[in-house]
């Protein structure tokens, strides 16, 4: 509340970045990137970047957690202690982790198929290797990134996004610093094939105008990045020879 | 800390059959319509060890919070400010599937969507807790303790919190002219600056296949496909946690200007009791 940022956040249409204000920071995608885990993604989005690894389907070490009908997800978020610019990061999970692995978890359990594997676990673990804002948005889409790798039936590709407000304009894919001293922050996980949100939070201050322009310049965003997504499964799993051409 | 996927509270089929025909037919099971939240009591002062007390009935569910105030150091990006700091257990003694036990995801959640409404609502004066600028503020530490779940555990514990902050005063501080802190004289208090314009409220919307509700009840919430709140404060969005589910676009439109809507109605009871609270500890 009521902290100055160190550079302007915006200075005629052009954030301390550079960017435009619709303008997304580099996505960077890769899969399989670690060999003992079923799926893995690294994902950047500018300087951020996250590493996801999906284990399972696989038995549930404590029994009573096991659902008769379905798969349970278990999802862990995690900030590894040299990734933020500020001091260490301690390894103990802050409330704050604990709870954004909870809403990554709510944000995956509608993409995953689960009642394909009843009595299994499926494993997300995230880590954040390098913080640069949109952590938890860059997470997802390296998690649904890492599913789809391991092969485990879904729903739709799911994207994460943010968006958020910096001196009254929207503006999408916030950096530490817009992040920190913004007005507003929302981050959101886009089913874009369905059209569905499956993530959406929101603090600071919006009039109901402004969240509705910031969920669609995050479905603009969301499209770039499912076609991504999609780009780098087909060149890891379609070989050139499987791919039609008429 | 893993997150993992939670059983849902078991509803016998056949009820839940009578509750979703209800439902397409505008009724819901304890007579209430879509729109309508459950009768909201609100007594205040209730819990006199706290520096500010609140006791909050939202149909079934029971929510108390509490606050006592401490004088801190203000954290370096603030020296000017003091600080808000909420958490919540839900007791043990609220429901038989709660066991005891250090707050667990559910309760952290709840707790930093409240604290991020009230945070980003104006409505608390960050730098009226100021006592000397960089060395002394004060800290308000809210508690929230739920003692029976019955659905919609958010909506009642912001009320609570914030009607507790409303019930609060801070003690008189005595200083020597080096700003050296001589005496916290509890016997002399003032009342927090707070602005009621300003007043945030959270909406708390259940998704029922097609048809969308406020305030659910814990059963609702068991036979829900989503859950989604949204923090108002004056006629603005403060906080937005979608809990669970997948909603469309214009299902999360309509939510925002529905619970701007609901807002208007809601501050209205909150600050009809709040003119004339009962004062007494009762369940």
């Amino acid at each position: 509340m009521g902290k100055q940022p160190p550079v302007p956040l915006i200075v005629n249409d052009r954030r301390s970045d550079g960017r435009l204000p619709n303008e997304h920071r580099p996505v960077r995608m890769e899969v399989g990137v670690i060999s003992n885990a079923e799926g893995s993604a690294l994902v950047a989005y500018g300087n951020t970047v996250i590493l996801a690894a999906v284990y399972g389907p696989r038995e549930v070490p404590q029994k009573h957690l096991e659902l008769p009908d379905k798969a349970i997800l278990r999802v862990r978020y995690h900030m590894i202690p040299f990734s933020t610019s500020e001091g260490r990061k301690s390894p103990t999970p802050s409330r704050r982790e604990i709870e954004i692995s909870k809403v990554i978890r709510t944000a995956l359990e509608p993409v995953v198929i689960l009642e394909r594997f009843p009595r299994t676990t499926i494993d997300v673990y995230i880590e954040v290797l390098q913080a640069d804002g949109s952590t938890r948005v860059t997470g997802i889409t390296a998690a649904s990134l890492a599913l789809a790798d391991a092969g485990i039936p879904m729903r739709d590709l799911l994207v994460g996004v943010s968006v958020g407000k910096v001196s009254g304009t929207i503006i999408v894919d916030l950096n530490q610093l817009e992040d920190q001293y913004g007005e507003g922050d929302m981050p959101l996980a886009i089913m874009y094939g369905r059209g569905l949100i499956t993530l959406m939070q929101a603090d600071g201050e919006w009039t109901p105008t402004e969240v509705n322009q910031a969920v669609e310049l995050a479905f603009k965003a969301a499209e770039q990045i499912y076609r991504l997504q999609k780009d780098v499964l087909k060149n890891k799993y379609v070989e050139p020879s499987m791919t039609l051409t008429i | 800390m893993l997150s993992v996927t939670q059983e849902k509270g078991v509803i016998p089929k056949l009820k839940q059959d009578v509750m979703r025909k209800m439902i397409e037919q505008g009724v819901r099971i304890d007579n209430r319509g879509l729109n309508d939240y459950r009768e909201l009591s609100i007594r205040v002062g209730v819990v006199r060890t706290a520096d500010g007390s609140s006791l909050v009935s939202l149909g079934n569910t029971k929510v108390m919070a509490g606050v006592k105030v401490e004088v801190g150091k203000p954290f370096e990006d603030t020296p000017d400010e003091g600080a808000l700091i909420v958490n919540l257990e839900i007791a043990p003694a609220a429901s038989p599937d709660i066991e005891p036990g250090p707050p667990d995801e559910n309760a952290i959640e709840i707790a930093r969507v409240v604290d991020r409404a009230i945070r980003h609502s104006g409505f608390l004066n960050f730098k009226s807790l100021s006592i000397v600028t960089g060395r002394h503020a004060w800290f308000l530490w809210v508690d929230i303790y739920v003692l029976n779940h019955d659905g919609n555990l958010v909506d009642a514990s912001t009320i609570a919190a914030i009607t507790a902050l409303m019930n609060t005063a801070l003690p008189k501080v005595e200083l020597d002219p080096a700003g050296n802190i001589l005496r916290i004289d509890r016997s002399n208090k003032s009342p927090l600056a707070l602005n009621v314009d300003k007043l945030p409220l959270t909406i708390t919307h259940a998704k029922l296949g097609n048809f969308l509700l406020v305030d659910p009840t814990r059963e609702e919430e068991d036979l829900s496909d989503g859950i989604y709140i949204t923090g108002i404060a004056g006629g603005n969005v403060v906080a937005i946690q979608k809990v669970t589910g997948a909603f469309t676009k214009d299902e999360v439109n309509y939510m925002i200007s529905n619970s701007v809507n609901q807002y208007v109605k809601l501050k209205n009871v909150v600050t009809s009791i709040m003119a004339n609270p009962q004062t007494d500890l009762k369940l």
